[in-house]
């Protein structure tokens, strides 16, 4: 074995050369770490609900315990493990380097970023280790705030902390690309990836405020016993409801956007091809980040809204779908006469498409006003949403990670397992989650510890897949960490890729870049010669 | 559509199921088809283009004006049938017809009790008629709660501080779920219970059993007199405040606000926050009710005013 | 070329690119504050649209000449941090120094103004929860009211003690030379920080003070 490179991975041993890091590529790992870690609390969660979930008088816990499993699962797996992992990770890791810079605008502020992010999920760690919350992920008033003897306020004060870290991120995502390209990177030479992260740092600047004082006014009456929310005093709590989901429904593009940046990036080195329509797609990015801002009232549609209201939001939440089609056809129509790989992440590529279809498609169910009042508050809606947040948004950044993985730690992972894992998790997540849509219908409401016996034989074949998607995900665990002592040495650029990321060594040393390149092709360009079988 | 214990399909007992159902069908084939048409289309494009000896080199095709119209203007086109289709359907639900039998419905934690105007009350159940339209009005003594028959396939959510209400005209006799479906703490998952519909002389038989209930519109007049109500509200308007005969539907002139509909909500304000609406012409001297009645006093309340006539005269008096 | 050799990061190429940077930062940081109050003040128009008569009655117990000191107060230091980052740009050091320090003590006084207000608030038992006591019509009402002009003014003077450090921190570096006329972004970008929390008061007291004046 030869004498290792200098890279950012070894430039600088110890705990203090991390902790005190202002590299992005360290950063990205160091949330990596985190995330992953709250990741499997998250699951583990989720595990817990299913398995009680056997039986319809619940088979494991009680009826207070398993509220607050639900809650923890959601809060834990939406605001610390979803909203970061993409952005912080592959972001953090990848803006930079993609516009051919030596970091970010801002290395100190990111650092920061990942210091507000541990310690908002350590005090969410906190409330869950103490008894932890019981109010659902969506902290509905009045019981939320006069009703709930649970620990909301830790858990609050968590994720507003945690709210300031995706700001400083997403404000450092924007400055960097607004100002740091490399000479001849023109917005429309910007590989997908950086679109979809523009517009999802968008969301981060516009919303995060929001939930963060919306989370404040509730601690605010918690403490003090005001009725900001309580109509007991005075107060409004549809109000809270409008002023959570001005949030919290963007925040779902914030989830979804980045996978489908990455996803933008697989399929043409996968296909060997520039992507078809590459403005449409990067055009829908923004779109969607946009019209995600005017959809908010459709979580409201029976909460008491005015029915006028409702028609406009149903309205427009059919439009935010479009260009959401138009790039799942832009991505299709990537691979005809392609040159098709099978590597992993093109694997997950394409189980991102079909998972985030049937996501997307049963999203025109519950935009839907008649068949919403239906399905509001079922498993229908808890379908559709995993749908897109695990089979999209997860199965985007497990494909990220595959792709990149040899650029970040410089090692490539064992292809057979990979794949192996890839499809497990597909098959079990469609046990997990398609046997949901036929509960909602039939009417089966969510946050339910226990159940009519009718709905049993659904569950059993949920709970199953779900044990199948566990282990599908310990499997990539296991052998990405193998990998960084076994796995074989990557090279610069195994997948023989475009992109800047890929003209510098695996792992990168410490600047990215030895000289800024100058970009004199479009984004892409695979010329449409043979295509090598690199790995 | 059932197989033995694996019902795929709920039971539909409302005249407005077969609308919601058939919109579903339509979503589910529209769907269903995209879904089909992409995932066909995948698969065959990754086996057809495959990466081997004898195709290694992609054809540069990188975009269709022509095309991304298309695949805009289709799916564009579909969303705004679905939309106006499901906009139609919910506006008609949305609005009781005149001449809704009413019924009043208290959710807390963790039960749902409900009173019929003839005076009958429930508990998690919901006795009702085959054939006849009713108005549910729906009040929540402490967090929001969601009444919940999916074989009727309607919800509204029960919010505290204000009255929702939810019509339906039920077309199928059986028993059918009940559901809380707005999480409201510990027990939310057992706050659940039954709808009969019922043949209409049976209704009408069990209505009039019951422990000799009073009607609603009496045990409103009873608390009208315990709580006082009666020392300033005289029936013809000569007392400190003003008659409520008429009052119900009736529109209200205000000092120094614009006139309001006297409906239930106004009726619930004017008790619990009394200074929020002052009728022209009296002074603001009514004190607040607030912590000394309940949400099904409130209501009771209400069915005895409106059990004084409804509609048509101004506020002032007489 | 040392001066602007170590006011230069790494992480630019030169400071053009690093000006720019700071400057859209700043902006874009700014935006998330106009949300983040933003939401206080969506909740302040939907109350005070439902309650309006409470939200007048609540607006009575806002005392009009402090709030009016006040705001001549934060105009004028508005006014001596442009002249402060005027003065950076010609160069004249001392003046920088002096006119921060100015400004740091007209915000100063701002808090100060606004914690006798408070003290007042507090005397009159008129701070929001169990010791509220507030014996008018719609008593309900105005101590929403009250929530929303503790939180709305709270969460500005919080943001005027940070700004306050800031400045601090700025007149430090100026005093130790560290601003050229061609590199004073931090005091420009600082000098952005500093009027936007002074247009939020420009709401603010308008909102809360001024409602029914007429009455």
């Amino acid at each position: 074995m030869s004498e290792p490179r200098e890279s950012y991975l070894n430039a600088g041993y110890g705990l203090k050369s991390w902790l005190l890091t202002t590299d992005h590529k360290r950063i990205a790992l160091l949330y990596l770490i985190s995330i992953t870690l709250l990741f499997f609390v998250g699951g583990a969660l989720a595990g817990l609900i299913r398995v009680n979930l056997l039986t319809p008088q619940g088979l494991l816990v009680g009826a207070e315990t398993y509220n607050r499993l639900f809650t923890m699962h959601g809060l834990i797996m939406i605001f610390f493990f979803l909203i970061p992992s993409i952005p912080a990770v592959l972001g953090n890791f990848l803006v930079p380097m993609m516009i051919g810079a030596r970091d970010l605008a801002f290395p100190r502020l990111n650092l920061l970023s990942w210091y507000l992010f541990v310690v908002g999920s350590s005090l969410a760690i906190v409330s869950a280790v103490t008894g932890g919350v019981d109010t659902g992920w969506t902290f509905y008033t009045p019981y939320s705030t006069t009703y709930s003897n649970s620990h909301v306020l830790p858990m609050a004060a968590g994720i507003f902390i945690t709210g300031f870290s995706s700001i400083l991120t997403g404000l450092n995502f924007i400055v960097t690309i607004h100002t740091m390209r490399a000479p001849g990177l023109t917005w429309f030479r910007l590989p997908l990836f950086l679109w979809s992260t523009y517009a999802t740092s968008i969301i981060f600047i516009l919303g995060t405020p929001v939930i963060a004082i919306t989370l404040a006014l509730v601690g605010l009456e918690r403490i003090f016993g005001v009725g900001i929310f309580n109509p007991g005093l005075g107060g409004d709590p549809v109000l809270f409801q409008h002023l959570f989901w001005f949030y919290s429904h963007p925040a779902v593009y914030v989830m979804i956007l980045p996978a489908m940046g990455v996803v933008s990036e697989i399929i043409p080195c996968f296909a060997r091809k520039r992507i078809f329509g590459y403005s449409f797609v990067a055009f829908s990015s923004v779109a969607i980040a946009v019209l995600g801002f005017l959809v908010w009232g459709h979580h409201l549609f029976v909460s008491g809204q005015s029915i006028y209201a409702g028609m406009v939001f149903s309205f427009l939440s059919f439009l935010v779908a479009i260009p959401s089609a138009i790039k799942v056809f832009n991505w299709t129509a990537t691979l005809y006469k392609g040159s098709i790989a099978f590597q992993t992440p093109m694997l997950y590529a394409f189980g991102f498409i079909g998972l985030f279809t049937i996501g997307g498609l049963t999203g025109l169910f519950v935009a839907s006003l008649a068949v919403d009042v239906h399905v509001h508050d079922t498993y229908f809606v808890v379908a559709h949403f995993h749908y897109i947040m695990v089979g999209g948004a997860v199965m985007g950044y497990l494909g990220g990670i595959h792709y990149w993985w040899p650029k970040i730690s410089g090692r490539l992972y064992p292809e057979a397992w990979a794949r192996l894992s890839a499809v497990v998790i597909f098959l079990g997540f469609n046990l997990t989650f398609f046997p949901q849509f036929l509960l909602g219908y039939l009417g089966m409401p969510r946050r339910y510890h226990a159940y009519p016996p009718e709905f049993q034989v659904l569950h059993v074949m949920s709970t199953a897949g779900s044990t199948i998607l566990g282990f599908g995900y310990l499997m990539p665990l296991v052998y990405l960490l193998w990998s960084l002592k076994y796995g074989p040495l990557a090279g610069s650029n195994p997948w023989g890729a475009k992109g800047l990321e890929w003209q510098t060594p695996s792992p990168p040393p410490t600047e990215n870049f030895e000289h800024t390149p100058v970009v004199t092709e479009e984004a892409y360009a695979y010329s449409g010669e043979e295509a090598e079988q690199h790995v | 559509m059932m197989l033995p214990n694996l019902p795929l399909f709920p039971e539909r007992a409302s005249t407005i199921g077969a609308g919601v159902d058939h919109l579903y069908f339509f979503l589910l084939a529209v769907a269903g088809f995209f879904a089909t048409l992409i995932f066909t289309l995948v698969t065959f494009f990754a086996i057809k283009y495959r990466r081997r000896p004898a195709w290694n080199k992609a054809q540069p095709i990188d975009g269709s004006l022509p095309l991304e119209l298309l695949w805009t203007a289709i799916p564009l086109a579909l969303s705004m049938v679905m939309f106006f289709w499901g906009a139609g359907l919910y506006f008609e639900h949305a609005r009781a017809p005149r001449g809704a039998a009413e019924i009043y419905v208290v959710g807390k934690q963790w039960m749902w009790k409900l009173q019929h105007p003839e005076g009958r009350r429930e508990i998690n159940e919901l006795h009702v008629p085959a054939g006849r339209p009713f108005k549910l009005i729906l009040a929540s003594e402490d967090v929001i709660h969601s009444f919940y028959v999916p074989a009727f396939r309607l919800k509204q959510d029960a919010v505290p501080g204000r009255y929702t209400s939810l019509w339906f005209e039920a077309n199928k006799t059986g028993k059918y779920h009940l559901f809380c479906a707005q999480y409201c703490g510990t027990n939310h998952a057992l706050m659940a219970g039954w709808v009969f519909v019922m043949e209409p002389v049976e209704y009408e038989r069990w209505l009039s059993g019951g422990t000799g209930s009073e009607t609603m519109a009496m045990a409103g007049e009873k608390l009208f007199e315990n709580l006082g109500c009666a020392n300033c509200h005289h029936p013809d308007g000569s007392g400190r405040g003003p008659s409520q005969v008429g009052l119900f539907g009736s529109k209200v002139v205000l000092a120094g606000a614009p006139p309001v509909i006297a409906d239930e909500a106004y009726i619930r304000e004017s008790i619990l926050n009394p200074a929020a609406k002052v009728v022209a012409g009296y002074q603001p001297i009514m004190p607040t009710f607030q912590g000394q009645i309940s949400e099904e006093g409130l209501l009771q309340i209400i069915a005895y005013i409106k059990s004084l006539g409804r509609g048509g005269k101004s506020g002032t008096g007489q | 070329m040392s001066e602007a050799g170590s006011a230069l990061a790494t992480q630019f190429d030169d400071l053009d690119q690093q000006h720019d940077a700071a400057t859209l930062g700043m902006w874009i940081f700014l935006v998330t504050e106009i949300m983040f109050f933003g939401g206080l003040f969506a909740g302040y128009a939907v109350y005070r649209s439902i309650y309006p008569q409470a939200f007048a009655a609540g607006s009575r117990l806002c005392e009009i000449a402090l709030g009016a000191i006040n705001t001549a107060v934060l105009i004028s230091s508005s006014l001596t941090m442009a002249l402060a980052v005027r003065a950076a740009q010609v160069g004249r050091r001392r003046a920088v120094v002096v006119l921060l320090v100015a400004t740091m003590l007209l915000g100063t006084a701002f808090l100060g103004i606004k914690f006798v207000e408070y003290g007042h608030k507090y005397a009159e038992h008129l701070i929001p929860g169990s010791g509220f006591a507030y014996t008018g019509p719609y008593a309900q009402q105005v101590q929403l009211f009250v929530c929303f002009y503790f939180a709305m003014t709270g969460l500005h003077a919080l943001h005027m003690v940070i700004g306050v450090g800031l400045l601090g921190v700025m007149a430090v570096l100026a005093a130790r030379g560290r601003f050229t006329p061609a590199h004073y972004s931090p005091l420009e970008v600082a000098g952005l920080y500093w009027h936007f929390v002074d247009l939020v008061w420009i709401f603010l007291f308008p909102l809360l003070y001024l409602v029914d004046l007429h009455k």
